[in-house]
């Protein structure tokens, strides 16, 4: 039982009793960092809304501000991609090397148009007076009375969950070499899944409660 | 194959001196070097609380000496040295960062956490050892920080270890406001990083490593504590992130997440060059909820490792099995989910609707509940036992003894109406220097003397361990109990000289009492210090079971080699209390012994 070296020897043979959720200590350990990230986005929810109670001037329509249509679009994106990355998940399980290959490929082409639409969307409400701090004096969005904690919260909120978006990208790319290369297991491209899904759930509350609610 | 397995594990076992005692990935360097790490801090800590117990006592007093050790920190002006009054809330401000996370969250959780996990759920290592190395090294950066930042222009952060905005949120408030408090915010980036790759090591490792016939209840009450702190980190530290990053954006780029618009700074408002308010719309309560969002769950991040250290000890010493195991487990657990729910009871002066107030004081009280069913629980161990004293022994009652006697301040503490009169006094650094910090310190000492064969394969010295414990715990009483009364009387917690007002200058006197005790408390920390390295060189040898005891770790030779166990790993067959068993041949039968064994066969 040793011949296989280090590893053989340092891996700590699950014997507890039934492994808990089935799950692997990389699949727990995963799920578990999502809970973390997750209330980390709770935080930053909470803030907002704590401060949008607390707001004494009356909060903007949001879709004077935002083409919700656009947005809706970026929803789908983002949504779209979380159901071909589980059918990649699906595929690497039952050993398709292709098709996981491709369902990858697409989704990670589908974040890829995310941002794009995010880049175009924050570029457009800069371009209307949108700054960090508040609305820009003698903007269009000023004439709307936007308060700063909206356009804060905006940058904040958005600006972190992209930036979420673009670490999962990169991990979904490298998952997708390693693939590529035959060096990961199916393991792997579902815990880089799992990442995506959190990604893309995180949105749809970010949707929900900062553009349309 | 014992010999076998044990000649795989040496030939893989790192040599050369840097893989194996610097960027180690084994788990008993990693918590020895988290535990050093952490009484070092302690060190610094410590001497800043001498500082404020001196300037406390005689504020009056001529400091030119102190004035030239601390030229930041005391004006000398005609021969006659003063303390600063900034330079005093830089001493508290930093004595709480470093004691609560660097110290406190530190040598319990990450130090023995590290340590004990994999030896005492029978693994060979935590899941994920290259982060567990990783942890440390994020670790040690914000350590760094912290006390680098000691050295910059304006001294350290300076706003009280909360933070509060706006202290905190704008860069002119105090003079520590400025850069120290820029670093105050990176080292707990740092810390809050290594808090959760070890967290997330904690958890996976205790829930799918264990050995063979593990179960959960059977786990030792330590692994329960720190399964539970790991989760509650993990669920309540990402809360301050998101507080740290809007305070990010508050300080550098200027937007308003705690800054109201009505802010003034040094009598002028703060505008823009249009006469508008610079920030607006901002909340510095919205600061305190996600702090004390943390901020609670934290104190028990702090306290739960002490209470296990403090279960495993007991029974040992006193050869009894723990008396009531589940309820134990589930009073931690409820303690655990309690702690989440309680944050407002930080704020009851903050203005908060009274029926909110009520909901906070009643989860408050509610928590008593838990934490008595662990004490009567203790108490029924030791019950008619044969006590016997050995340092940890004393240590782990010593442990019983703050948590009652901060306990019962506590419940003053928790109900609003009372809380508004000794809210920000005195007596609430009385009741958490007793309960938190004094519990959790006390566990850490008391588990030092227990598992000190496991980090260095020898003992602590007996006598000199017993004299640190008396005098630490004669003094610890002497410091903190004296602090209730002028708590009451209305002494104020973060001022750094009380007789500018008539009505506190007959607290002089028992102000110097307590820091004439505070200084023998600081000063006789020396002879751990002594014991520990002397004892970690020319202690006397320990065998694998020094103590007699019935966990795990105890099997295998002190200190472990590498991989824990030179053959198999054992196997478990019952719960680690079985102690005095009148049915078994000897009077404590150890998890890995087979059925039998129990029985008396």
């Amino acid at each position: 039982m040793h011949d296989g070296g280090q590893a053989a020897v340092m891996e700590a043979h699950w014997g507890g009793g039934a492994a808990p959720f089935g799950a692997t200590w990389q699949k727990t350990m995963m799920w578990i960092f999502i809970v973390t990230d997750a209330l980390l986005f709770s935080g930053l929810l909470c803030g907002y809304a704590f401060l949008r109670q607390a707001a004494i001037q009356p909060w903007p329509k949001q879709s004077e501000v935002f083409s919700i249509p656009f947005i809706a679009l970026m929803t789908f994106i983002l949504i779209t991609s979380s159901m071909t990355m589980g059918s990649a998940v699906t595929a690497a399980r039952l050993g398709d090397h292709k098709k996981a290959r491709t369902m990858l490929a697409i989704t990670i082409f589908g974040g890829l148009c995310f941002l794009g639409c995010q880049a175009y969307e924050w570029s457009h409400l800069i371009h209307e007076g949108a700054r960090l701090t508040g609305a820009l004096p003698g903007s269009t969005l000023a004439a709307e009375g936007v308060p700063p904690v909206f356009t804060q919260a905006f940058f904040v909120l958005t600006g972190f969950h992209g930036s979420h978006v673009l670490s999962g990208l990169i991990i979904l790319i490298v998952t997708l070499v390693r693939w590529s290369m035959r060096k990961t297991p199916s393991q792997g491209v579902e815990m880089a899944g799992l990442y995506w899904h959190f990604v893309d759930l995180v949105w749809v509350f970010i949707f929900t409660l900062f553009y349309l609610l | 194959m014992a010999t076998h397995a044990a000649h795989a594990e040496h030939a893989h076992a790192p040599q050369a001196f840097i893989w194996k005692y610097v960027f180690s990935k084994d788990h008993k360097v990693i918590g020895i070097q988290y535990y050093v790490t952490a009484m070092l801090m302690a060190l610094v800590a410590g001497l800043l609380a001498m500082l404020i117990r001196v300037q406390l006592a005689w504020p009056e007093k001529d400091y030119t000496w102190l004035g030239k050790i601390f030229p930041m920190g005391y004006d000398v002006g005609g021969g006659f040295g003063v303390m600063r009054p900034e330079f005093y809330a830089m001493l508290f401000t930093m004595h709480g960062t470093i004691m609560v996370f660097f110290v406190l969250s530190t040598a319990p959780v990450s130090g023995f956490g590290n340590l004990l996990i994999p030896l005492q759920v029978g693994a060979r290592d935590m899941a994920f050892p290259f982060l567990n190395g990783l942890s440390y090294w994020t670790f040690l950066p914000g350590c760094l920080v912290i006390l680098a930042s000691f050295f910059v222009e304006s001294g350290a952060a300076a706003g009280g270890w909360t933070s509060y905005p706006p202290l905190s949120a704008l860069k002119g408030a105090v003079p520590g406001s400025g850069t120290g408090q820029t670093m105050w915010i990176i080292g707990m980036v740092f810390f809050i990083a290594s808090f959760t790759m070890g967290g997330l090591n904690f958890v996976t490792t205790i829930l799918n490593l264990r050995t063979k016939g593990l179960s959960m209840f059977r786990l030792p009450l330590t692994m329960w504590a720190m399964f539970l702190v790991a989760i509650l980190g993990l669920l309540a530290f990402p809360a301050l992130v998101a507080a740290c990053i809007m305070l990010v954006f508050d300080r550098h780029y200027g937007t308003s997440f705690f800054i109201p618009a009505q802010i003034a700074l040094n009598n002028v408002p703060l505008l823009t060059q249009a006469g508008t308010p610079l920030h607006q719309g901002g909340s510095p309560l919205l600061w305190q909820h996600l702090f004390w969002f943390l901020g609670h769950p934290e104190v028990y991040i702090l306290m739960l490792p002490a209470l296990g250290f403090t279960s495993d000890i007991l029974s040992t010493f006193s050869r009894r099995p723990i008396f009531g195991y589940k309820s134990m487990v589930l009073a931690m657990c409820g303690i655990g989910f309690l702690s989440f729910i309680v944050w407002g009871h930080h704020m009851f002066v903050s203005g908060m609707s009274p029926y909110l107030g009520m909901a906070f004081a009643v989860g408050t009280i509610l928590i008593a509940v838990p934490s008595a069913v662990k004490v009567f629980n203790w108490l029924a161990t030791l019950y008619r036992s044969r006590i016997r004293f050995t340092t940890p022994m004393l240590w782990a009652m010593g442990v019983i003894s703050l948590f009652i006697s901060g306990g019962l301040s506590g419940v003053w503490l928790a109900q609003a109406g009372p809380d508004i009169h000794l809210h920000d006094t005195m007596f609430v650094a009385a009741h958490f220097h007793l309960i938190m910090a004094g519990a959790a310190l006390f566990g850490v000492f008391g588990a030092t003397a227990y598992w000190f064969p496991k980090m260095f394969g020898r003992l602590m010295s007996e006598p000199l361990g017993k004299v640190h414990f008396w005098f630490t715990f004669i003094t610890y009483y002497g410091t903190f109990f004296p602090m209730h009364y002028i708590g009451i009387a209305g002494h104020m917690r973060r001022i750094y000289d009380p007789y500018q007002y008539e009505f506190l200058k007959p607290l002089q006197p028992i102000n110097e009492l307590i820091t004439m005790s505070a200084l023998i408390l600081g000063a006789s920390q020396i002879i751990f210090f002594v014991n520990f390295f002397w004892s970690a060189f020319k202690g006397k040898k320990a065998g694998e079971n020094p103590w007699e005891a019935n966990g795990l770790e105890w099997t295998t030779q002190s200190p472990p080699p590498h991989g824990n166990w030179p053959g198999e790993i054992p196997e478990v067959h019952r719960w680690p209390y079985e102690y005095s068993n009148p049915d078994a041949p000897r009077d404590h039968v150890m998890q890995h012994e087979p059925a039998g064994a129990a029985a008396g066969h």
